[in-house]
């Protein structure tokens, strides 16, 4: 078996009385395509957020590569109001701002895009790139780190050219089409060199021959970068393709997880899915 | 267009620059109006500039400018008044005797070294005013926009109280004000004469922000202005770059406020007052959010437009012998008022918007200009005025 790249322990995300995440376990491992899938609202984003450290859980544990990036256990107010069950589990409280996560090598797109609309196409990528930047503001403004800027833009180029948006690196990233800002979110997030990366929806808005490009592609990076990918995602045909493994979440809970044919039969997730029209 | 051109061309407008600033200075004492307003514009771009680095390319709606420019303002003032003037000024409290004693010792340094005394006054007014921010910045920048806003704006008011206070009186000589700021220095021997150095002082400052702006620090700020969570998702640390882009921007308002008090040759505690972040802000505005060479341009603007093109509107006119009405002391300013409401309604993004000038953008001007006026004449018209 190969190495887990990120664990989550009995994860619970509770907002005030609503438990968007209740008592989630699962682990993904080394080089693996895993997808999240539940209906609407049943707390995939909540748990990536948790796991980016956009906010802590209130309960639970993430480990990557066997270290905790993410630990908390019920306080506060949430200490009378917590509904879940391990409380005592977790006495230690980890918690990094997310640009220290993404120091860690883990990187996400988001669900309702976030580019920086008003930028370049190449500048959107070259911020990703700010954050290992050796040279210090005065040799930067005298620019004095020549070699190293030069870098920077020929691997954000390399990074536009594999996603084919070269042509558009000096467009204004809010007018390409929808698709395309898709992809240069891809891109902005491999830039921050990750070794996992999450991807939420990337295939929100896509039609099915859009999305089967886009299954290719992310087998293509997984492969060309060495990336574990760990996805959330709605079209069915792309996450059975693609995924190695899936786990299932309704109303916070997991109710099945397994190869792709196993949880296409798992009478569980029919049943969730079933209130759904959409599906 | 060609790079070469474009070089050419900016150091003829610079060149043109330099000859103009030697001839007023040549002609002093003819256009005192004209010095007066174009010094006043500088010293207000650098203020603008670096108020616009921090709203418009970081996204931090900071009014702190009046406060940092008063910490300018009286480091500046404190270490250039001559030694020998201090105790008139302080006649009513005394110096403070650890001041009094810094300065008999700068006077007694040599001539060549105090002729850079000057400049590092109005160092230090800019090193005072950064370490300050980097310390209220701790604090102060975890707060979301609108609070942001107030805190800045309480912290200036502080600053204010605080010099003005009693207690401060053997230092800042408290509500009276300091006087007898000398005039400008004067550099390179006098070849670079005291009616240009604001100028030049104001042309490194600005060329430095842009500097900034333009670095990969820059991108990281702007990245913060348009998406805080994702920049952060991207690795910005946004602490690190929201006390960068506070500090940076809190050290060049406080050189331009160093510079005011050598223009003003005598500053008090009500100069920084509110109204003076909203002159800035104005400013700002009008020149165009997120646009340096909008928010130089709009100093000049502005500041001509209110001391002096508007003025006319101040003295009685006649027309023959009737008197028109409402040509008095203060029309000026509801002119300028209603100038104002013109230019945020009808250009809502300022001047420039985010746009910086170009030389292809001045090429384009007649094109665009033609586009505009001339072809919406021989359009046919199509019923209604909404189109
Ligand atoms: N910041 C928050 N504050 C309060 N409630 C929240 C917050 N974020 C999410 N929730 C709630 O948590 C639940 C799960 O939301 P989440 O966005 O994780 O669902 P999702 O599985 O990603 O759904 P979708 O498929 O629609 O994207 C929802 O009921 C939502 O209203
Ligand atoms: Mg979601």
């Amino acid at each position: 078996m190969s190495k887990t790249i990120l664990e989550l322990n009995n994860i619970t995300m509770q907002f005030g009385g609503v438990v968007a995440v209740d008592n989630l376990s699962l682990h993904v491992d080394e080089g693996e395509i895993v997808a999240l899938i539940g209906p609407n609202g049943a707390g995939k984003t909540t748990a990536f957020n948790v796991v980016t450290s956009m906010y802590p859980p209130t309960n639970g544990q993430v480990l990557l590569n066997g270290k905790p990036i993410v630990s908390n256990h019920p306080h506060g107010k949430m200490k009378k109001m917590y509904a879940g069950c391990d409380r005592t589990a977790y006495p230690d409280v980890v918690t990094y701002t997310p640009d220290k996560i993404t120091k860690m090598r883990v990187a996400r797109t988001f669900q309702n895009i976030r580019l920086f609309k008003d930028m370049s196409v190449l500048d959107n990528v070259l911020i990703a790139k700010h954050m290992n930047i050796r040279a210090g503001v005065f040799s930067a403004m005298f620019r004095l780190n020549k070699k190293e800027e030069s870098d920077m833009h020929e691997s954000a180029r390399a990074l536009l050219s594999i996603v084919g948006l070269l042509p558009f690196q000096n467009e204004i990233a809010g007018s390409l089409p929808y698709g395309k800002q898709r992809y240069l979110e891809i891109a902005r997030a491999l830039a921050t060199e990750p070794q996992l990366l999450l991807l939420d929806e990337p295939a929100a808005g896509m039609n099915p021959q859009e999305t089967d490009e886009l299954g290719e592609f992310i087998r293509r990076i997984r492969d060309a970068f060495r990336l574990t990918v760990f996805m959330i995602e709605h079209h069915m045909d792309l996450v059975m393709k693609i995924s190695d493994r899936i786990y299932v979440i309704d109303f916070g809970k997991q109710i099945s997880k397994g190869s792709p044919a196993q949880v296409q039969s798992d009478p569980a997730v029919i049943a969730a899915y079933l209130g759904e029209d959409e599906e | 267009m060609k790079k070469q051109t474009k070089r050419i061309l900016n150091i003829c407008i610079i060149a043109l620059a330099i000859v103009f600033l030697y001839w007023l200075n040549a002609n002093t004492s003819k256009q005192g109006m004209l010095v007066a307003i174009l010094q006043k514009s500088a010293i207000l771009a650098i203020a603008a500039v670096s108020m616009n680095l921090l709203n418009g390319f970081t996204g931090l709606f900071s009014l702190g400018q009046a406060g940092f420019m008063s910490i300018g303002a009286y480091v500046t003032s404190i270490l250039v008044i001559p030694a020998e003037n201090l105790n008139g000024i302080y006649y009513m409290t005394g110096v403070n005797q650890g001041l009094l004693n810094f300065r008999m010792a700068m006077a007694n340094c040599p001539p060549w070294v105090q002729s850079f005394f000057p400049f590092l006054a109005i160092l230090a007014g800019g090193l005072a005013a950064a370490l300050f921010a980097a310390l209220i910045g701790m604090p102060v920048l975890r707060l979301k926009s609108d609070y942001l806003a107030i805190a800045t704006l309480g912290f200036s008011e502080i600053i204010r109280a605080v010099f003005s206070s009693p207690q401060m009186d053997s230092i800042t000589n408290g509500s009276y004000g300091l006087k007898s700021v000398p005039n400008f220095p004067e550099m390179a021997g006098g070849l670079i004469p005291s009616l240009v150095t604001p100028f030049l002082i104001a042309a490194i400052c600005i060329l430095l922000m842009v500097l900034l702006i333009n670095s990969s620090y820059g991108r990281a700020f702007k990245s913060i202005r348009e998406d805080e969570i994702a920049a952060e998702a991207m690795g910005v640390n946004l602490l690190k770059h929201k006390e960068l882009a506070f500090t940076a921007s809190s050290f060049f308002t406080a050189v331009a406020g160093g510079l005011l008090a050598m223009y003003m040759r005598s500053i008090e505690a009500k100069t920084f007052s509110i109204a003076l972040t909203y002159d800035i802000l104005l400013i700002v505005v009008i020149g165009g959010i997120g646009s340096v060479s909008g928010s130089i341009l709009s100093a000049f603007l502005v500041t001509a437009g209110k001391e002096w093109w508007l003025r006319f509107f101040d003295t009685p006119l006649y027309i023959g012998t009737w008197q028109a009405p409402l040509f008095r002391t203060g029309f000026r300013m509801v002119i300028f008022s209603i100038l104002l409401m013109v230019v945020v309604l009808f250009y809502r993004r300022g001047l420039m918007g985010t746009n910086e000038f170009s030389w292809q953008g001045i090429m384009r001007f007649p094109q665009w200009f033609r586009r505009k006026f001339l072809k919406r004449k021989g359009a046919p018209p199509k019923g209604g005025d909404d189109t």
